[in-house]
Formats: structure tokens, C-alpha cells, sequence
């Protein structure tokens, strides 16, 4: 560990915690319908939307109104973006000429980014045009994030509601999420970014002559580099901001066009946890007790901080197989030290394993560094934190909702514990909220568990493994983890662009993100109408230190013991096969 | 007669018939239909049979593993269902032997019918007591046992209820009023009544009782249901888990080129260790005895809910008489007038309370006693008349002559604006004083009543209702688990607030009427509160049918009875704290015992994870932190670490986690230390311990 490193991890924190409150109000006024400093500029836009869409912003839905309107519309997107990847070859702004994208690879990039996941099994400047990328891929990731706020609206609703059927309009917190917060904020970032270097047009490949020619692993001269162009910037910018995490160009964020300087990559990891962090304050404000969202961030960070010095630690360290070598891993002033394989020289571990926590942590997935070359504890820590349900700040909107649910359950538990039927902000918690609680925290471990297993006994499964061992057991593990929790980021290493994963993994991302939608709504949906219990004495708080306390440890718990079999026979066992 | 539940709490009653009886029982109940029910041990039962068919396979020579390895594996998982089962048989059990006492009660009466309308002294025919229909009347004497629940018409009687109450001293029963219920299985022991039949036999109070007790009625209630989801869903997740290793390690072997799969035996075992069994199986004996205990506290209650829902009451309407206060005012002070000395104005009181039976003139009498050593004198000694209260006078008192003399002492106790006229029509004057007096009293939340001799006002005796002991300590635990108590009283608002200040209530009720109850409890549960109260007459069965627990004294009448969903059979209304307390206790149990069952699964994965795949990955043995002794002996210790834990646990499950009053902050902090780090702890240690055992015997 480095001065710098562990500077550059508290200057992120402390900036995180600055914007967390501004933001979070003003995330907070838009789903309240009340005005913001933008109206002037984007409630003309937003009315002009809903007269087209005949949309009646004031008309409020139940949650089974809401959930068919969410299916229904992206449903649509996954129609939409099929389809486009399918014809691509005869639409315009195709300089690059590139075909139809297969048909399994259409689907699994479709279902990708409608459910927020953006699993690439593609590389982005050999496959898409920019068409694509802008109507499809860019596209969705304003709207994948747009649904998840949505859909958090609706559930804090139901929260903060009390003897009522409905949660609010889909519709509505859709177009707000996107006109007000994601588009704005991306406009924006997308600026900067372009200011820094990233590139934003729409030429064809560039071409530069080597110095020096060189020859490829089949022995062919290699004279010239392509260079890979497009309107990257401003797909960059939604790709963080929208937790979607889908790079431009196959390297994500260690790619200099999409992020090319140090300020850009501290940007990027800002933009994918501050509106995660920014709504547990938005909460607060919505169920009329800021507290509430305050204990729920200081839940997150915990775990989140955890794993950042868990992560830098084993980065640090470095392999213990090169110390066997005389390999020198110490930090110095011409030494970055620890493990530097499949990091960037640019960025140094410091910036490398905050992505890497930020980008597992929530849905984003972007990568700056290749997950698939850290050290075996340190591969476990982006693991894991996927393996917690991406509660620890989270998917935009799905990281807060998630974290609820185990919020419930820890209220049900801890509620028994001092003697009363659990409750939680005056919501009595019965059998259907424990229903649909127990449904969504089970769904995604039978899903990923499932998956793996079909996986490492089929030869399709197998056939995609590049390194032997429990490293091969760990690129699967992980590919179904990162889809099944709509992650998205890759361990590398696996070969997953085959009809196989491409087929299962999408099956996966639905799981992960519908599956858990619509139970989410429905127990929003009974929440609203449950009649006020007023608070007593007699009531838990839920904002308190134990109560923090309790609640990561039912996270850790319903999160670390379903995976710990799993992981032994992967990470750990090769933590404890290395020498030592 | 043998009482079958003698009145206060007893303790945990369990004779070596109960234990033989539970352990017949819980073989019966493997039966895989009364097995479903559970989902948690139903899935064990499933993995039992499995490795027994595992192990009759090794026996045949084609193993996976050892026979008597795979054996004793089968042998503890079989043990982990019967204890489960066992804690529920022991639980039923209890209630099985109080229910067979009550049957006898019930059993081989005989009814003198009579015609319909037709009255005491007409003949009747005799007829046992299973072909009353509803509305039958009929008549029972002396000697006779009551066939059914009903209601009296005619007649009075005093009656044996020792059956359903445990108290011996027998109770009145009469037509009309509060007292006209009769339950059936009792014995009237004096006189006659003339009973109409209420309730269908086979439906009636004591039948209910039975069924309740038995548990045949009980249905799972809310909290329970919630709880069985989760813990479902913890075995979905663990039973996905469990499955999907097998392929994992399979996987493993082809990849690391060494050792072999991870048996079917082994993962019977993981599953068994990591669904939540100590919660499973202890989660139905849980319940039983929630209600067994209310009944240990005499307690009826006509369902489980109630029993929960006590636990989560916010807001306690007491009424004062009887709950609050002692049953009666007391005299706790002599004022005299003016001018008069306080030994005579004592004399006087205790002359004209001598005859004066009612609780309030014995108390006068008594402190005369003790406070002026006036010794009771004899009433035949002295020549008086005594007048007794009239509701036209509004006074008692005694007219003495002196003997010998025309002397004539009238003195007369009563409210100051009886006595006021009383000495001015002897021309007598009310002292401005002895009014203030009386108004200070009243203002103390006392009763003032004035002593008059002849003309002259001699003072003024405090009556004072009594504050139970300790009841203000109570109130306060209350407050601290955030409930709140409101007196319900009859009294004037200035009395009301004097003895709501004094027990330390949090509200009270003034001058209140049966509706002002019913519409108070409307107002709180509108605000979303739970209410509960107790109550016993006819007019408060409104109020008990709104109330989310409505606690009936047994002595109320029949209609309270019906209306209240849990019955006092001591009619003691401070019983409501304890039910309160039950309740939560109840819920307590349920929630401590899951997050001890869950944190045990983290030492678990530590002794059977490394014992899995040791052969695979020997360089997992660093995850034996507990040093086992061996990988067999590793699972096996975990095994029956897993089924010990059950057994362990009956008395807790049982008898109930102890009740503190005290925050909910600081009932989770300690709840947590105990059974949530002791549950990640405990097993560490018992593991351990079974490894350390099995090592030394050379079993594993």
C-alpha cells in the first residue's frame, strides 16, 4: 500500500460523501413532482413527451399497472435492440462495414443492456456500428437506469405510503429520471470527457504506420495499428452513470479513448456510485425521515470500505508465486509494486481496485483493469461483493431496493428478537412481505448456483474455460455471477461469446433483473396499503449503530454462506495452493 | 373432585408419563404426511431415508463410503427429526394430561330436561347430556353437574367451578345480572337453577378448553407463517447449494486430476447441517407452549393469534376498580372540625361504622383500631340502633341511648351534603372549615365522609382507594417497552387525576360509560395501536369484541365471555401485564432461536467444507481452524452437534425466552450477544468437543 493509493481512496470517499446529500435532494424533488432549476429548460420536453406518449402524468398506478408498463416497455427495448444488431448491415453510420451480429450474440447483447447488465460478449469496435451503439447501446443505457429509478420511486413510495392501492406512474418516473437526472448529468460528463481526450465522432478506423513492424502470434508481419474511432464520450458517460457499465471499445475503461487521463478515471468511478449513494438520501427525504437513508448508506460503506482495503491489501501484496522468483513487489519511486498484471501502468493499483469495488459493488461492471489477473483473495473480493446481491450502493434505483428487502428481512428478524411483530416505519411486516423478501433473496443464488452447475459439467461450458484449475471453476462462477446479477463486468479469460453462454447468460440477466422487479413492486405494492402503525417505544429503530450492525450481518450472512461452498472450490482453494 | 388445572403458575409439570408418552409420539410422527407440514425437517426426513438407502447399499459392498460410516451419519439425522419431533410430542403432551383431567369432568352427565317453557317444580326427564339441542332448558340441584354451557333463568345457586378454575371456593349463580353464566362440567352445590342451553354440546367452554389445550384447533398464526416462509426459503437456498456442489466437485476432481466427488452422504449431511433445523424443529413446540403457559397462568386463550397479538398490544385500557386500585376505599385519615378532638371524632366514626359491613366501614372501624387504640366494643353491649344506608338519607350511622338517661346519641356518617342537612334540621351549623376540608379530600382523588353527632359536625374520615402494590413500578416497565396504560374509571375527573398521578398511568378515562370504552378503543386503533383491555359484564362485551385482546374474567357473564378472545379463570384483572409479557415472550423465542439456528451454520461450513473436498484439495485443510481430527469425524461431529443443539434447546423452547422490561434497543443488543455471537460461537466449542470425543473412543 501507497501514500498515494490510500490518498487517492479517501479523496474518492470524501468526495462521494459530498455529493451524496445535494444530490440526493434534488433526486428527491424530481420524484416528488416538485420543481427543480432545470424545469424551464426540460418540463417543456417532458410535457411535449407525455402529450405524444398520451401519457396522464397525474394518473397513479397500482403495482400491477406499473410492473406490466415496466415488462411491457422493456420488453419492447429487447425487441428493439435485437433487431437493430440484426439489420445493422443496411442502416447507415456503418463506416467500418460490419455485418449482422449473430443471432445468439444479438440476443445476449439485447437482453444485456435492457436489464441493465451490459455483459459484453462482444468486442465493440469489431461488431457494432456506430448506429448501434448510439440507438441501441447508448440508448438503453438511459433507459435500463431510467427503469431502475423508476422502480425505485415506486417501491420508497410504497414505503413512505400508508392505506393506499397505488405507488405512482412508471411512465412519469421514467421520463424524470431521464430528462432531469441521467441525461443532464451525462450531457455533462460526457463534456468533460471529450475535454480530456475521449474520442466523439463518427469517422472511420484511423490507421498508423509501426516504426518499428512486429509480428503477431502466428508469425504474420504486422505494420500498421487500426485505430478504433466512434461517438464514444457520450456513450461513456451513461455507461457509469447509469451503473450499465458496457464499454465502447472491448478494453472499457482502460481503453485511453474512453478514459484517457487520471481525472477522467476518478470521474468515471464517481459518476457510477454517486446517484447509488445520492438516492439512500433521496430516501430519507421521501419517507420523511433522513435518518433512515443515512443508516442505509452508512450499511453500504461499511461493507463497501471493507472491501476497497480487503481488494488493496491483496492487490498490494502482490503474487507470491513472483516473490518465489526474486521478483521485486515492493512500492518504490520507480515501482508501482504488488500485483501489476493486467492493470494499467497509467493508473496504478490505487484506481484499479476502486473501480473494481465500485463497478462489482454496483451493477456498473466497467473495468479499468482485468479482474481475471488479480490475485486469487483479490478476484474474491469483486466476487463477493456481486455474491451480496449488489446492495452495497448498487444497480442505479435496483441497489437501493435490493438493499431493502434485506432491510425487511432484518426487521422481521430483529422484531421477533425484542418481542413484537415485526414492523418497519410503520408498515406491519406479514406473510406476503415475507413472501416476496424471501423470493428475491433467493432467486439470484438458485439462478447463478444453477448456472455454474450446468456449466462445468457440460462440454459447451467447459469448451469456453482458458485456464486450468479452480481459476477455469472461477471464470465461471463469475461470468453467471455477473449476469445474474446484472453486473455485467467479466472476469476475462472465458470465451463466452458462444450460443451456450450467450443463450444461458441471457436466461440469467432476465432472472436477475424481472424476476426480482416485479416481486419488488408487488411488495411495494402491499406495503402502500398497510394502515400506519405510529411508533413507540416499544418500536425498533431501524437508523441506530446495532441496528446498522444487525442488517450488514444479515447481508453478509444471506450473501457469504449461500457462495462460501462455491468460492472454496475456487478463489480460496487457489489462495491456498499458491505458496506461502 | 381432582382439579384438572389448579390456579396460579405452576411449574413445568413434566412427569415421566408425559416423556414415555412424546417418545411413542414422535415415532408416530415421521409419518411423511404430519412430516410435510414442516418443510424444514420434512427435507431431513427425505435426506434421512436417502443415506439409509445409501448405507443398505454399502452393506451390499458397493458404497460410496464405509457402512458404518454412512450408518451413523443416517442413524443422527434420523435422531435430528425424532428430537424435533420429540420437543413437539413433549410440548403436546402437557396439554394432552390437563385435557384428559377436563374430559373426566365432562364426561357421563345426565340432564334433567325440562319441557320447553316450563318452570322449576314440573317434572322433568332424565337424559344424558349429548341429546341437548340449543335453547333446551333444564334444571340442575344440589350435587348435580351442569351438562352444558349456558345461562340461568331461574333460581340461584352456589356452584363448584373448581373444574375450569382451580379454585376451590364456590361462586353464586343466579338469574339476571352478571353472574347468569354457568359453565358445563361444573358441579352446583347448593339450591337449584333453572339453565338455558347456550351452546351446542360438544361446543361449549369446556370442549373449547379441551381442543385448546390438546392443540387439535390450533392453526398457524400470522407470524408463524412469515417466519415458515423464510425458513423455507433459507432451505430452498441451502438445498440449491447443496446440489449444486456435487457437480462443482465434480468439476474439481476432472480439473485438479485428484481425489474423488464429494459422496451424496456427505452433502445429506451439509444440508442437514445448514437448513435451519434448531428453528425448524423447535418452531411448532414454540407455539404450544405459548399457549400451554397462558394456561399455567390460568389463562384460556381461543386462539394463537391472540396470544401474539397480546405480545404487540401498545396501549393497555385497566380498569380501575380491581386492577389499578384494591377493590375498595379504605379510611386512611381522621380531619376533625374546629374545636373537636381527634379521639372523639375517631369514637364516634367507629361507633357508627360497627355494624357497618361494607369494606369501607371496616376499614374505618380498623383504624380507629390502630391509629387510637379504640378497641371494637361489643354491639350487644351498648345499647344502639343502627341505621343502616338508605339511598333516601345518603347516610349510616347508630342512635345510642345512655341508659338511664333520655340522653340520645344520633351520629351518622355520609356525603357532606347528606350530613349538611342532617344537623341543620336539628339546627345544627356546617362548619365552612369541615366543607374545605372534604373539598381538599375530594381534590386528593379521596372520598370525604362527614361525622355528625346531633347538631355537631365532628370532622371528616378520608376514604381513599388504594393503590395496588407495586403497580406503579409495573406502569413504568410498561412505558419502557413503549405501551401505554389508561385507567378506565367511573370516578370524577378531580379523583380520576389524583389516582392516575398516583399509579403512575399514562392516561385515564373519566366518568366513563360503556360506550365512551368502546369508542376510546376506536379512536387508538384508528391511530393503528393494538389495544388491549379486560372486562366482565355484559356491557363490556362491545368494548371486548373491538379490542384486539379482550381478556374476560371467568366470573363475567356469558356474553363478555363469548366476546373476548381470552379467558381469566382466576378473574384477576392484572393479569393483562403477564398476557402482555407471554405474548412477547412468545415471539422472543421464535426470533432468538432462528438467528442462533442461522449463526451456526458459519462453524459448520468450517468443519464440513475442508472434510468434503479433502481429498480433491487437501490444500483446503487450512479451512480446518478446528483442528478435527479427521474428515468422517469432522462431518459426523457436525452432524450431531446439529441434532444435540435440538435437544439442548427443548427446555429454552419450552419454558421461553425470560422476559425483561426493558427498550427494544437494548432487548436487540442483548439478544444479539447471546444468540447471535453465542450462535457463531456455540458450535465452534460443541463441534469441537464431539470431535475431541469421537477421536478419544476411536469411533471416527
Amino acid at each position: 500500500m501507497t501514500l498515494i493509493g490510500i490518498g487517492q481512496i479517501i479523496l474518492y470517499l470524501g468526495v462521494l460523501l459530498l455529493v451524496t446529500k445535494p444530490l440526493g435532494t434534488f433526486i428527491a424533488r424530481v420524484f416528488q413532482g416538485e420543481r427543480t432549476f432545470l424545469d424551464p429548460v426540460v418540463a417543456p420536453l417532458e410535457r411535449l413527451i407525455y402529450r405524444v406518449a398520451a401519457i396522464d402524468p397525474r394518473k397513479e398506478m397500482n403495482w400491477k399497472e406499473n410492473a406490466v408498463a415496466m415488462l411491457l416497455f422493456n420488453g419492447c427495448g429487447i425487441v428493439f435492440l435485437y433487431l437493430l444488431q440484426r439489420v445493422q448491415q443496411v442502416l447507415p453510420l456503418n463506416p467500418q462495414g460490419f455485418g449482422a451480429v449473430t443471432p445468439d450474440s444479438a440476443l445476449n447483447t439485447a437482453v444485456s443492456y435492457v436489464t441493465n447488465t451490459n455483459w459484453q460478449g462482444y468486442s465493440g469496435e469489431t461488431t457494432m456500428s456506430y448506429l448501434t451503439q448510439m440507438a441501441g447501446m447508448t440508448v438503453q443505457n438511459f433507459l435500463s437506469a431510467a427503469t431502475g429509478l423508476a422502480i425505485m420511486a415506486l417501491f420508497i413510495r410504497g414505503i413512505a405510503r400508508h392505506s393506499v392501492a397505488t405507488l405512482g406512474n412508471f411512465w412519469v418516473d421514467l421520463t424524470r429520471s431521464t430528462l432531469y437526472i441521467l441525461l443532464p448529468l451525462a450531457v455533462i460528463l460526457s463534456l468533460v470527457l471529450v475535454s480530456q481526450g475521449s474520442v466523439q465522432n463518427l469517422s472511420s478506423y484511423a490507421s498508423a504506420q509501426f516504426l518499428q513492424p512486429t509480428a503477431d502470434t502466428s508469425g504474420t508481419r504486422v505494420t500498421e495499428q487500426v485505430i478504433a474511432m466512434g461517438p464514444a464520450a457520450s456513450q461513456v458517460a451513461i455507461k457509469h452513470l447509469g451503473t450499465n457499465g458496457g464499454g465502447f471499445f472491448n478494453a472499457n475503461a482502460s481503453h485511453p479513448f474512453e478514459s484517457p487521463t487520471p481525472l477522467t478515471d476518478f470521474l468515471l468511478l464517481l459518476a457510477e456510485t454517486c446517484i447509488a449513494a445520492g438516492v439512500c438520501y433521496t430516501y430519507g427525504v421521501m419517507v420523511g425521515d433522513k435518518r433512515q437513508g443515512w443508516a442505509l448508506l452508512t450499511a453500504m460503506l461499511l461493507i463497501y470500505v471493507i472491501a476497497i482495503v480487503g481488494l488493496y491489501a491483496a492487490e498490494s501484496a502482490g503474487n507470491p508465486v513472483l516473490n518465489g522468483l526474486g521478483v521485486d513487489q515492493h512500492a518504490s519511486a520507480l515501482n508501482p509494486g504488488g500485483n501489476m498484471e493486467g492493470k494499467e501502468t497509467r493508473l496504478g493499483i490505487g484506481p484499479s481496485i476502486l473501480m473494481a469495488t465500485a463497478s462489482t459493488s454496483t451493477s456498473t461492471g466497467a473495468v479499468n483493469s482485468m479482474h481475471d489477473s488479480y490475485t486469487p483473495l483479490g478476484g474474491l473480493v469483486p466476487l463477493v461483493m456481486m455474491h451480496l446481491g449488489e446492495v452495497v450502493l448498487g444497480g442505479v434505483g435496483s441497489g437501493l431496493y435490493g438493499m431493502l428487502v434485506f432491510v425487511i428481512v432484518a426487521v422481521f428478524v430483529a422484531g421477533l428478537l425484542v418481542g413484537r411483530t415485526p414492523e418497519y416505519l410503520g408498515h406491519k411486516i406479514e406473510p406476503f412481505e415475507m413472501k416476496m423478501a424471501s423470493l428475491l433473496i433467493l432467486i439470484m443464488p438458485i439462478a447463478v448456483l444453477v448456472f455454474t452447475a450446468i456449466a462445468v459439467v457440460t462440454d459447451a461450458g467447459k469448451a469456453g474455460i482458458s485456464n486450468p484449475g479452480p481459476h477455469g471453476f472461477t471464470e465461471i462462477l463469475y461470468a453467471f455471477t455477473s449476469q445474474g446479477n446484472n453486473n455485467g463486468s467479466a472476469f476475462a479469460g472465458l470465451n463466452a461469446n458462444t450460443p451456450f453462454y450467450n443463450c444461458t447468460g441471457a436466461i440469467a440477466m432476465l432472472i436477475g433483473r424481472f424476476w426480482l422487479a416485479v416481486p419488488t413492486l408487488a411488495l411495494a405494492g402491499s406495503l402502500a396499503r398497510k394502515k400506519l402503525i405510529p411508533s413507540g417505544e416499544g418500536t425498533l429503530p431501524t437508523h441506530t449503530p446495532l441496528f446498522i450492525f444487525w442488517l450488514i450481518a444479515v447481508i453478509l450472512v444471506v450473501g457469504a454462506l449461500n457462495f462460501l461452498p462455491a468460492l472454496a472450490l475456487g478463489p480460496i482453494v487457489e489462495f491456498f495452493m499458491m505458496p506461502h | 373432585m381432582e382439579t384438572a388445572l389448579s390456579h396460579q403458575k405452576k411449574p413445568l409439570g413434566l412427569t415421566s408419563e408425559i416423556y414415555s408418552r412424546a417418545i411413542v409420539d414422535s415415532l408416530k410422527k415421521l409419518n411423511p404426511r404430519s412430516m410435510a407440514r414442516n418443510p424444514v425437517m420434512f427435507v431431513v426426513e427425505v435426506g434421512s431415508v436417502l443415506t439409509t438407502g445409501l448405507w443398505v447399499q454399502a452393506l451390499g459392498g458397493h458404497g460410496e463410503a464405509p457402512a458404518w460410516y454412512i450408518g451413523t451419519v443416517s442413524l443422527w439425522l434420523w435422531f435430528t427429526v425424532l428430537f424435533a419431533n420429540f420437543s413437539e410430542a413433549l410440548a403436546e403432551g402437557r396439554g394432552k394430561a390437563q385435557a384428559e383431567g377436563l374430559r373426566k369432568a365432562r364426561k357421563q352427565t345426565m340432564a334433567k330436561r325440562l319441557a320447553h317453557g316450563a318452570r322449576h317444580g314440573m317434572p322433568f326427564e332424565v337424559v344424558t347430556s349429548t341429546v341437548l339441542q340449543q335453547g333446551d332448558t333444564f334444571l340442575v340441584e344440589a350435587g348435580d353437574v351442569i351438562p352444558a354451557d349456558g345461562e340461568v333463568i331461574e333460581g340461584i345457586a352456589s356452584v363448584d367451578e373448581s373444574a375450569i378454575t382451580g379454585e376451590s371456593a364456590p361462586v353464586i349463580r343466579e338469574s339476571g345480572g352478571d353472574r347468569s353464566a354457568v359453565t358445563g362440567g361444573t358441579r352446583v352445590l347448593s339450591d337449584w337453577l333453572v339453565v338455558r342451553l347456550t351452546a351446542e354440546p360438544g361446543g361449549g367452554f369446556l370442549d373449547r378448553m379441551i381442543h385448546l389445550i390438546e392443540g387439535a384447533k390450533r392453526q398457524k398464526t400470522p407470524n408463524e407463517i412469515a417466519l415458515n416462509i423464510l425458513l423455507a426459503a433459507f432451505t430452498i437456498i441451502f438445498l440449491t447449494v447443496c446440489v449444486t456442489l456435487l457437480p462443482f466437485s465434480l468439476f474439481s476432481v476432472e480439473v485438479a486430476g485428484q481425489g474423488s466427488a464429494v459422496t451424496l452422504t456427505v452433502l445429506v449431511a451439509l444440508l442437514v447441517c445448514l437448513i435451519p433445523t434448531t428453528i425448524g424443529g423447535l418452531l411448532s413446540a414454540i407455539g404450544i407452549a405459548g399457549m400451554d403457559r397462558m394456561i399455567r397462568h390460568n389463562v384460556i386463550a381461543t386462539s394463537g393469534r391472540a396470544i401474539e397479538a397480546a405480545g404487540d398490544v401498545d396501549v393497555l385500557l385497566l380498569d380501575k376498580t380491581g386492577t389499578v386500585t384494591l377493590g375498595n376505599r379504605m379510611a386512611t385519615e381522621f380531619i376533625p372540625a374546629p374545636g373537636i378532638a381527634k379521639e372523639r371524632l375517631a369514637d364516634a366514626a367507629q361507633l357508627a361504622s360497627l355494624a357497618d359491613e361494607t369494606p369501607e366501614g371496616r376499614s374505618i372501624a380498623i383504624l380507629a383500631k390502630e391509629k387510637y387504640g379504640l378497641r371494637g366494643r361489643e354491639v350487644n353491649a351498648i345499647a344502639a340502633t343502627f341505621v343502616p344506608f338508605s339511598a333516601q338519607t345518603r347516610m349510616s350511622g347508630v342512635d345510642i341511648s345512655a341508659e338511664g338517661t333520655l340522653h340520645r346519641r344520633s351520629i351518622r356518617k355520609g356525603a357532606a351534603e347528606s350530613i349538611k342537612a342532617f344537623v341543620e334540621q336539628q339546627k345544627g351549623e356546617f362548619p365552612v372549615a369541615v366543607r374545605q376540608t372534604a373539598e381538599e379530600v375530594s381534590r386528593s382523588g379521596g372520598t370525604p365522609l362527614v361525622v355528625a353527632e346531633n347538631g355537631e359536625v365532628l370532622g371528616v374520615i378520608h376514604l381513599k382507594d388504594i393503590v395496588k402494590g407495586g403497580i406503579k413500578e409495573r406502569f413504568s416497565h410498561l412505558r419502557k417497552m413503549g405501551i401505554k396504560t389508561v385507567m378506565i374509571t367511573g370516578d370524577n375527573p378531580l379523583t380520576a387525576t389524583a389516582i392516575a398521578a398516583e399509579a403512575g398511568v399514562d392516561d385515564f378515562l373519566a366518568e366513563a360509560k360503556p360506550e365512551d370504552k368502546l369508542n376510546l378503543i376506536r379512536d387508538y386503533q384508528r391511530q393503528g395501536r393494538l389495544v388491549a383491555m379486560t372486562g366482565d359484564g355484559t356491557n363490556d362485551a362491545p368494548a371486548l369484541a373491538q379490542a384486539d385482546v379482550a381478556v374476560a374474567m371467568n366470573t363475567g357473564t356469558q356474553p363478555a365471555r363469548e366476546a373476548a378472545n381470552m379467558i381469566d379463570l382466576d378473574s384477576n384483572p392484572t393479569k393483562l401485564l403477564e398476557i402482555v409479557e407471554i405474548g412477547k415472550q412468545l415471539l422472543m423465542t421464535r426470533g432468538t432461536l432462528t438467528t442462533f439456528s442461522i449463526a451456526n451454520d458459519v462453524a459448520k461450513y468450517f468443519a464440513i467444507i475442508p472434510a468434503a473436498f479433502a481429498t480433491t484439495y487437501p490444500a483446503l485443510n487450512a479451512l480446518n481452524i478446528m483442528k478435527l481430527s479427521s474428515p468422517e469425524s469432522a462431518i459426523l461431529s457436525a452432524v450431531i452437534f446439529n441434532a444435540l443443539i435440538i435437544v439442548a434447546l427443548i427446555p429454552l423452547a419450552l419454558k421461553g425466552v425470560k422476559y425483561r422490561p426493558v427498550s427494544a434497543v437494548q432487548l436487540l443488543r442483548r439478544h444479539l450477544l447471546i444468540y447471535g455471537v453465542g450462535g457463531v460461537v456455540a458450535p465452534f466449542v460443541g463441534i469441537k468437543l464431539i470431535d475431541l470425543a469421537l477421536a478419544a473412543f476411536g469411533w471416527a
